[in-house]
């Protein structure tokens, strides 16, 4: 675990300072982190304090997260293929999240975009945990994931195409995939009390996962409180995803691709897994970033594009083996 | 195919599309149906009493329309084919961008079509208002409003001293440069486009806040909230904008290329004076 951790780190630590040192203004790092730390006259510092680190800010944060929350989902359905993304609940968030901008509560009430985005991952999370059931076949938890997809996507462009904005209608590619440009230091502000709310509830379901590992009899004569390791995940997994989606927009894919590739490091325990997650999706979120803008500098790629065209794959790997186990 | 270029022709031959058929008194399209924004107000500003039987829906809308009021006399029509083709016009006038396949369908039923370009420029707006004055068969008014509008336009292209620099910035960080409508507003109004020479095109937050235009002309926000007009709202952009005691916005007057545009020209040098001097 702490090999792991070790590379990570330090990974995305790099991948920070990149980040922040990537945009149209030509300057260089060492002058943008002066600028940053020491500010000084002209543009550079508001250009480095307001636009380039929030950005950085919101993608270790939701990245960090939605690799937590997928580890997290993962190891509570112990199933390989749960992730936020794919089951419906960032789509559910951004439908709170669009609910909020349109009635005009969000502007009236900042904390009703957040709030309002975890409401819909609440609903989200607790119908795929109750139809899918504590042990979660594969093929109930996928169509759980797919109804509450379509439902959820359908209703946000229903929303989006009834609104008497012009630019709304455009905007369903924003909630279906999710980009980090033009984010203010008020969208971390507004994210950050339910990240750090979700964090601290997921954190504590490490050992109650580790021991759900022999099935819930044996987790449960070792102390395990099963009811309560639920409702922390369900409340937990909403929390970062409705928060990260309210700001950013539904980014998929995230929490599946790094539990899976880092489950080897730990020795396939899932609590140990959580925090080796949440080091690499702030690692997969940043390089996503970076990339959006080295490959479409002025076009505002969507970061939800890169994130499934490197999950994708997985995906349909994952589900290729999963066959094979239960032929 | 075959079918296309007969009315093609017809068109051509329809009087009052041609100049040389403009010579001799045309005939006047009794029953006019103009199905785009701009058009429209041209369209009433041209009509004869009676003339003019429907305009869009958007020229209604005191967001885009320079004319909201005065449309709210006509019966508005929704770019639909069908309800256009019920009106029974003898022309139909509309976009050459927009609702194309209802202007397609009603070639096809044989009505004529006239399809405007989008001015581009502020010479294109004398040119738009001939052509649709000749298709409307009102040449004479269209010739006052011409002459009125290139009288007024001259006395408002000032020799200034200085030009102030100044961008154009809308939703989803767009902005536009010299070679548009608005920019030659910007620059009848005597500042300087920190876009340039160039069309329309994103302006990345950072770009403008690097540029730091001492003017910063923004679009009013649409009823009802979107996250593409959230960027007019970042701390960045409001900074640029509270540089200065009064602001100015792009609105209605901006959007299409109709005398309208004069008082878009007015106000923004009104503005430019105010800034001026602000910083005397």
């Amino acid at each position: 675990m702490t090999r792991a951790l070790a590379l990570l780190l330090p990974l995305v630590l790099v991948l920070a300072a990149l980040s922040l040192s990537l945009g149209p203004a030509d300057v260089t790092l060492p002058e943008s982190l002066r600028a940053l730390f020491l500010g000084g006259d002209g543009p550079l510092p508001m250009v480095m304090r307001e636009i380039r680190l929030p950005r950085v800010l919101l993608a270790l944060m939701i990245g960090g997260t939605l690799g937590l929350a997928g580890a997290a989902m993962q190891g509570y359905l112990r199933n390989p293929l749960a992730e936020p993304g794919l089951l419906g609940v960032s789509a559910s968030a951004a439908l709170g999240a669009v609910l909020a901008i349109q009635t005009g509560l969000s502007a009236a009430f900042a904390m009703a975009l957040p709030l309002s985005a975890l409401a819909g991952a609440v609903v989200a999370v607790l119908i795929l945990v109750v139809l899918a059931g504590p042990r979660a076949e594969t093929l109930t938890l996928i169509l759980a994931g797919v109804a509450l997809s379509a439902v959820a996507g359908a209703l946000t462009q229903l929303v989006l195409n009834l609104s008497p904005n012009p630019f709304a209608a455009s905007e369903i590619v924003f909630w279906m995939m999710g980009s980090l440009a033009d984010r203010s230091v008020l969208h971390v502000w507004l994210a950050l009390p339910f990240m750090a709310l979700g964090v601290l509830l997921l954190a504590g379901v490490g050992r109650g996962l580790d021991a759900l590992t022999l099935g819930e009899d044996a987790a449960a004569s070792m102390g395990i409180d099963l009811s309560r390791l639920r409702l922390r995940v369900v409340l937990g997994t909403a929390c970062v995803v409705g928060a990260g989606t309210a700001v950013a927009g539904a980014i998929g894919f995230v929490g599946l691709v790094v539990p899976h590739l880092l489950r080897g490091s730990v020795g396939g325990r899932p609590g140990p897994l959580l925090w080796v997650s949440a080091a690499g999706g702030a690692a997969m979120l940043l390089a996503a970033d970076i990339a959006v803008r080295v490959v479409a500098p002025d076009r505002d790629l969507k970061l939800g594009v890169l994130t499934a065209l490197v999950g994708a794959p997985f995906f349909l790997h994952l589900v290729w083996r999963s066959r094979g186990e239960r032929a | 195919m075959l079918r296309r270029a007969l009315v093609l022709l017809s068109l051509l031959a329809a009087p009052g599309l041609s100049p040389a058929a403009a010579q001799e008194a045309p005939p006047m399209p009794a029953r006019v149906v103009s199905m785009n924004l701009c058009t429209d107000q041209l369209a009433m500003l041209l009509a004869a009493p009676g003339q003019l039987v429907s305009v869009s829906k958007l020229a209604r809308d005191p967001m885009s329309s320079a004319m909201a009021t005065e449309a709210m006399a006509y019966p508005v029509n929704h770019g639909q084919a069908e309800e256009v083709w019920l009106m029974q016009p003898d022309l139909v006038v509309v976009g050459s961008y927009t609702a194309q396949a209802a202007a397609q369908m009603l070639e096809r039923l044989g009505t004529p079509v006239l399809r405007v370009e989008p001015a581009y420029a502020l010479a294109d707006v004398p040119a738009r208002i001939r052509t649709l004055g000749a298709a409307m068969g009102r040449q004479a008014q269209a010739e006052a409003l011409i002459t009125a509008f290139e009288t007024r336009l001259a006395a408002l292209r000032e020799e200034v001293a200085r030009r102030p620099s100044a961008a154009l910035y809308y939703a989803n960080g767009y902005t536009t440069g010299d070679q548009t409508l608005a920019g030659e507003i910007l620059l009848a109004a005597g500042f300087e486009n920190i876009a340039g020479a160039r069309g329309g095109g994103q302006l990345p937050l950072e770009a403008l806040a690097m540029a730091a235009p001492e003017a910063l002309i923004t679009a009013r926000p649409y009823p009802g909230a979107s996250r593409s007009e959230e960027v007019l709202m970042h701390p960045v952009v409001r900074r640029l904008r509270a540089a200065h005691a009064s602001t100015a916005n792009t609105g209605n007057d901006w959007i299409c290329g109709t005398p309208f545009v004069l008082r878009a020209i007015e106000d923004l040098a009104a503005f430019r004076k105010d800034i001026e001097t602000e910083t005397e």
